[in-house]
């Protein structure tokens, strides 16, 4: 029951904002501008509790993952279910260089962004060509076995199962950061600068070739892309955004644990960017409220929420597959529409048969 | 020392087997690689803990006894989560494209293991471990366990009674018929989605029952266990050609040696990932495995 509510709800809301989304763009300014603010004012409308400011860190550091991810995913659409690998790059390139040479938290940031992409382009390379679920099912292996690495105390360096701690604070110009509302300024920092990565990007050649090949790889290597570099290039800027995060993570948590970039955190970024709206930053800035805020916001439900994301994603395949929030384009691929098909799309919800034609065409023939 | 390593790997090979039929079977009728057969496993499990439990606690029944009346009822149960997870979960998304039945599919999963988690606990469970009288036998200085001989013949026999089932009859004939294609084999009068219900059905059933080997044989169960099993179970299937029976069988008894060897003779803590580079070295040199043969539209 609290599941099919919840359902309607995300349903009521991603129609109330698709308008807004289609209103031009510079409704879509404004809207990104009040959420700026929003997040900017935010400590002060909590009152600077560190419990909020936690959340917020969190919020910002999982759109940061899956802001990465969606490079990757959403991008060129290649399926990475082992994004957590990257971030774990990032954060233990932190922790060791940090605790072994003492060298400065925020310096190691370009350090972590080129190990996590260089380890992309070693691990991507040979797997590039693989079709959507084999690649899948591959990056979890891959994740795994540098989960399984990290456990086993690798080179003797990454601490084993208790993981690595007394990373120092980051210093900014001298200022340490310390309390909550410092990281939470710094994670939202690292989130403007991928957003506007991420904007900059999607305009720009490389973005168009990206699309390109997720519509259809073939055409685009008729039209001379070079399909194999640009999908690497996919991959490295995720990988290297994802160091970057695990950099934010090393220098605001305690300790840095295997635990922590397990295959459950491949699936949480991947369930936020495929439930979100595959390629689009509103909806990944949904997503991630979804996954990693609305948990914690509700504790005691915590034992029900995986269960309900779940059946959530599910549910949401079936009669939203595009996701809550989807860009223009991935949704018209999607639904394989045109333009009217609007109205087709926000009355799927109530309507199994639309959300599912193919499918329920085949068992209606043999039922 | 080697022979024994080669006992204790055929045994938890013969396991890996069981559930990589699974997903071999599914992607043979769907071309669908089914993420949840891994939670439906480690649910086969955790069910047979709680039948052989009541069991024990009706009495009467020698332990031998109570643990065919609990496979029995695992295999049903499991395999009508399996029937009902195509129903609610695939179906509806069939010919939708791979990306939203594959999200689909992560779903069920992690709804399963959460409702394990939530039904039996987050802690460790124990497994009864007296039900397979502890006796043994010592040939030419190996070990051999009734544990393990129950295990590996266990599992041989339902391999060989699948195997028989779907080269043999009517039913096992039109399986064959709509893994190759479905259009076909519904002009030909099959009622293809009765059929690929059946084949959730053994699937699951068959993954169901390697769960409850698996806490026979080491004894302890951990909600997250569907996750480790079925992608070695699915590199199982992959080993031996993915959509093939055979395969899947040979390709779990290699994997489960593979491993064995590898904790014999390597380093036991990095057990867990020869499977995965197993996994990712035959998909980068030979995507058909060992024993496939269709290349070009799977990979």
């Amino acid at each position: 029951m609290a599941n099919r509510g919840n359902g309607a709800g995300e349903a009521g809301v991603s129609r109330v904002a698709l308008p807004g989304l289609n209103a031009g763009p510079r409704a879509r300014r404004a809207g990104a501008g009040a959420a700026l603010l929003a997040a900017l004012a935010f400590p002060l409308l909590v009152g600077f509790d560190r419990y909020y400011l936690e959340i917020g860190f969190h919020f910002f550091l999982w759109s940061m993952l899956a802001l990465s991810l969606n490079f990757i995913l959403g991008g060129t659409g290649q399926y990475n279910l082992g994004h957590a690998a990257f971030f774990a790059a990032g954060a233990y390139t932190t922790a060791i260089l940090n605790t072994r040479l003492d060298i400065p938290v925020l310096w190691l940031l370009p350090v972590s962004a080129l190990v996590a992409a260089v380890l992309a382009a070693l691990v991507a390379r040979p797997i590039l060509h693989l079709r959507g679920d084999y690649l899948l099912i591959v990056t979890v292996g891959f994740a795994e076995i540098v989960r399984i690495a990290l456990r086993n105390d690798v080179f003797g360096l990454t601490g084993g199962v208790n993981g690595i701690l007394g990373i120092d604070r980051p210093e900014l110009f001298g200022f340490r950061l310390t309390q909550p509302v410092h990281f939470y300024y710094l994670s939202l920092l690292f989130v403007l600068l991928t957003v506007f990565i991420a904007v900059r990007l999607e305009n720009s050649r490389v973005g168009r070739a990206w699309s390109y090949i997720r519509e259809d790889e073939l055409a685009a290597e008729a039209m001379g892309i070079d399909t194999t570099r640009y999908k690497l290039l996919a991959f490295v800027v995720g990988a290297a955004l994802a160091g970057v995060a695990g950099n934010i993570y090393a220098a605001k948590m305690p300790v840095i644990a295997p635990e922590s970039f397990s295959i459950w955190e491949s699936v949480v970024m991947f369930a936020i960017v495929i439930l979100g709206g595959t390629g689009s930053i509103p909806g990944i800035f949904l997503g991630t409220f979804g996954m990693v805020v609305l948990p914690q916001l509700f504790r005691g439900l915590e034992y029900y929420r995986m269960l309900v994301f779940g059946a959530a994603m599910v549910v949401l395949m079936i009669f939203r597959p595009e996701g809550l929030w989807p860009s223009r384009r991935w949704r018209l691929a999607v639904r394989g529409e045109d333009e009217p098909a609007e109205a087709g799309a926000a009355a799927a919800p109530t309507d199994p048969g639309t959300g599912a034609g193919a499918a329920a065409g085949g068992a209606a023939g043999t039922g | 020392m080697l022979i024994q390593q080669i006992i204790n790997g055929l045994t938890v090979g013969s396991i890996y087997a069981l559930v990589a039929l699974g997903y071999t079977m599914v992607f043979g009728v769907l071309r669908l690689i089914n993420f949840a057969h891994g939670d439906l496993f480690a649910l086969g499990a955790y069910l047979g803990l709680s039948f052989l439990t009541w069991l024990a606690l009706a009495g009467g029944a020698g332990p031998l006894l109570a643990l065919a009346v609990a496979g029995v009822l695992v295999a049903a149960s499991v395999g009508l989560a399996g029937v009902l997870t195509e129903r609610v979960a695939y179906r509806p998304l069939r010919g939708a494209g791979r990306l939203p039945a594959v999200v689909s599919a992560l779903g069920v999963s992690v709804f399963v293991q959460n409702g394990i988690m939530l039904l039996w606990g987050a802690q460790p469970r124990a497994f009864p471990h007296d039900l397979v009288p502890d006796r043994a036998w010592a040939v030419l200085g190996v070990q051999f366990t009734l544990m393990r001989l129950v295990i590996l013949a266990g599992s041989l026999l339902l391999m060989l009674a699948l195997y028989l089932f779907v080269q043999n009859t009517r039913v096992g004939a039109a399986m064959r018929a709509i893994a190759v294609d479905h259009e076909t084999a519904r002009l030909m009068g099959i009622d293809v989605n009765r059929l690929i219900q059946l084949v959730f059905l053994i699937g699951a059933a068959l993954g169901g029952l390697a769960g409850v080997m698996v806490g026979l044989y080491y004894g302890q169960l951990n909600f997250t266990m569907g996750w480790l099993y079925g992608l070695k179970a699915f590199t199982a299937a992959i080993l031996g050609g993915i959509g093939n029976i055979p395969g899947a069988m040979v390709g779990g008894l290699i994997l489960g040696l593979a491993e064995a060897l590898a904790a014999g003779y390597v380093a036991g803590e990095w057990k867990d990932a020869v499977a995965f580079v197993i996994l990712i070295l035959i998909l980068l040199l030979r995507p058909t495995g060992l024993l496939g043969e269709r290349v070009a539209e799977k990979i």
